[in-house]
């Protein structure tokens, strides 16, 4: 829709404050790089760096210009006589990334661009498409499942799920403020732990109940209302042997990463915890362990998933 | 090693039909043909060996042979490109996502199955008679038809018209080659604000240029051997004046009307070799228009 290849059906697109609706996409003054590539075959590189700059009725000098200028950023000189078939996935995904920039347009559309690639050289396009970013400073919409790659990449990034929108925010407000449990569950890897609580008593006596965890004060400025809520704990939030709320559980699978370990927990009830450690301690399968947090590190969302707010603004 | 032969024995019993269909009705007339060709042979009495003589008579004393190359090169050079641009085009209208596009595609192909057949050319020469369908149409518009048929100089267009009608089969194959064009590199040209025109010659020419290149070969050969529609058309004769003598018209009537059959034969091996040639051509050129995305280099 922002590249104009379907029809909006309501509201308004704006690129720089010109409302985009009605122009075609060639109109738009933005490039895409697409998935799949969308490299012409039959053409070589050059070519398919030039072929859009030729539509516009460029001067050819220009045109060598432009194109041996992307070339050089994206160190792709040599390959420029050859074909795609002749290149690797992360060559193709450069040429579809020059072919982008020779247009040098107002803004970027990415559509996720390195989930063809291998996760080696996902990492390391992703770093140059950070520097391309840092180069180029022009708007880049990125469309990515990968949370590591939003996380990384982004200055905003905008949360959908099913065509709706979720939450707006920089990386950190979604990391630190999930509107709701989609978003916490999304952002952050391990994932984040989810407890089901119930709260009990009244006024500044109200309490919640998380079965595993025992039972603990709520937050006095929380709303009065909520009788179901779900908890939310960062698994760098859970240490062992510490925290004000604490529970037993036996380690199902840990899984060592080198600077840090992450460990699979099974509470007595069967809720699954997952904690992550940077101690060099060894935890083994079967050993029960204890685990607990401060309530400060939690995150309270409603029994419809949203965030319970605690005298914070949130983006949304 | 014994149980690996009885598999191979009864791998062959499965074979033997085809094995038997291939030499005894494809093989076997095609060598004899090749005898026959270097005889004198009027299949009541023994063929009877006369080396080249009929090569030599075909190519230096016959001139309804060279007439007949006259009218097929004619026609083939009219008909193959002219069925393929009508093909496509038709490939390109229904190539649309339309919901209806089998019943399309149904209507389309319709005149190739039909087209080969007795009753269409009886039909056609029905149409273009002098009072027929197409005159009276014409005479509609103030224009004076002539014997489309019965004239020499325009009958072969019959033909050819003909040949254009029957283009379902390259177009259902032209179609299923438009279809394999990833819709990405045209989103991709749209962006870039690529013309209609740009994409047609840009992307689907060389994108389809294998199909193209198919179909093209196809159509040579499917040309070079017409043959019912210009026998019930000129009823048998190949007329008015040898305009619709097609190579097979005359090669039939040499075999089966004249019972030359030696001299058939040395025709149809000069056609085999006519048909060789243009498919060895066509793959010759290929390789500078032609683009295979997984080619070797």
């Amino acid at each position: 829709m922002i590249a104009g290849l379907e029809e909006i059906t309501d509201g308004t697109i704006a690129i720089n404050g010109r409302v985009v609706n009605d122009l075609p996409a060639s109109k738009r003054e933005l490039s895409m790089v697409f998935q799949s590539y969308a490299l012409y075959p039959h053409m070589t590189v050059r070519k398919n760096l030039a072929f859009g700059l030729q539509n516009l009725k460029m001067d050819r000098a220009e045109i060598e210009r432009r194109v041996d200028e992307a070339a050089r950023i994206l160190q792709i000189e040599p390959l420029l006589h050859r074909k795609p078939r002749q290149l690797s996935g992360g060559q193709k995904q450069r040429v579809a990334i020059g072919r982008s920039i020779v247009r040098e347009p107002q803004l970027f559309l990415f559509d996720e661009p390195l989930s063809n690639l291998d996760a080696e050289l996902r990492v390391q396009m992703r770093v140059e498409l950070a520097s391309l970013y840092e180069r180029l400073k022009t708007t880049m919409i990125y469309v990515t499942h990968d949370q590591v790659e939003a996380m990384t990449l982004a200055t905003r990034i905008v949360v959908l799920r099913a065509g709706r929108i979720e939450q707006v925010g920089t990386p950190e407000e979604l990391y630190t403020k999930p509107a709701n449990l989609f978003v916490a569950g999304f952002i952050g890897s391990p994932k984040i732990n989810m407890f089901d609580a119930t709260v009990t008593g009244t006024g500044a006596d109200r309490k919640l109940n998380l079965g595993d965890f025992g039972t603990y004060p709520l937050p006095p400025e929380l709303a009065e209302g909520h009788e179901r809520m779900t908890v939310c704990v960062r698994p760098e939030a859970i240490k062992l042997d510490s925290g004000s709320v604490q529970a037993e559980g036996r380690v199902r699978l840990v899984e060592y990463l080198g600077s840090e370990t992450i460990v699979h927990v099974d509470l007595p009830s069967g809720t699954p915890l997952i904690f992550q450690t940077h101690q060099m301690e060894k935890h083994r399968v079967g050993e029960v362990v204890r685990v607990g947090y401060d309530p400060a590190d939690q995150h309270l969302f409603d029994a419809d998933g949203q965030r319970l707010m605690l005298g914070e603004t949130l983006v949304a | 090693m014994k149980n690996t032969k009885a598999r191979n024995a009864s791998g062959y019993m499965f074979l033997t039909p085809w094995l038997l269909g291939f030499f005894l009705l494809a093989i076997g007339p095609i060598l004899v043909s090749l005898y026959l060709s270097f005889t004198r042979y009027d299949m009541v009495g023994d063929p009877r060996w006369t080396g080249f003589d009929n090569y030599i008579y075909m190519f230096t004393r016959d001139r309804r042979f060279w007439k007949t190359l006259e009218v097929t090169f004619h026609y083939v050079l009219f008909a193959v490109p002219l069925r393929l641009i009508m093909a496509l085009s038709v490939a390109m209208l229904l190539d649309k996502g339309l919901r209806t596009i089998g019943l399309y595609r149904a209507i389309f192909y319709l005149p190739s199955l039909l087209g080969a057949s007795i009753a269409i050319a009886i039909l056609w020469r029905q149409l273009f008679s002098i009072d027929g369908v197409v005159n009276q149409v014409l005479a509609v518009v103030g224009i004076q038809g002539v014997g489309w048929i019965t004239n020499p100089s325009t009958s072969i267009y019959t033909l050819i018209i003909l040949a254009i009608w029957q283009f379902g089969a390259p177009m259902l194959i032209f179609l299923a080659g438009l279809r394999g064009i990833p819709r990405d590199l045209y989103e991709a040209a749209d962006i870039d604000g690529t013309s209609r025109f740009r994409k047609f010659y840009a992307i689907t020419l060389p994108m389809l240029a294998p199909v193209v290149f198919f179909n093209l070969v196809l159509q040579i050969i499917e040309a070079f051997k017409i043959f019912s529609p210009a026998f019930i058309i000129s009823n048998g004769t190949g007329g008015p004046a040898d305009s619709l003598l097609v190579y097979t018209v005359y090669l039939f009537n040499e075999a089966f009307k004249f019972f030359r059959m030696g001299y058939a034969s040395a025709l149809a091996w000069v056609l085999l070799l006519i048909i060789g040639l243009f498919t060895a051509l066509a793959f010759a050129t290929s390789k500078y228009w032609v683009h295979y995305e997984n080619e070797r280099d």
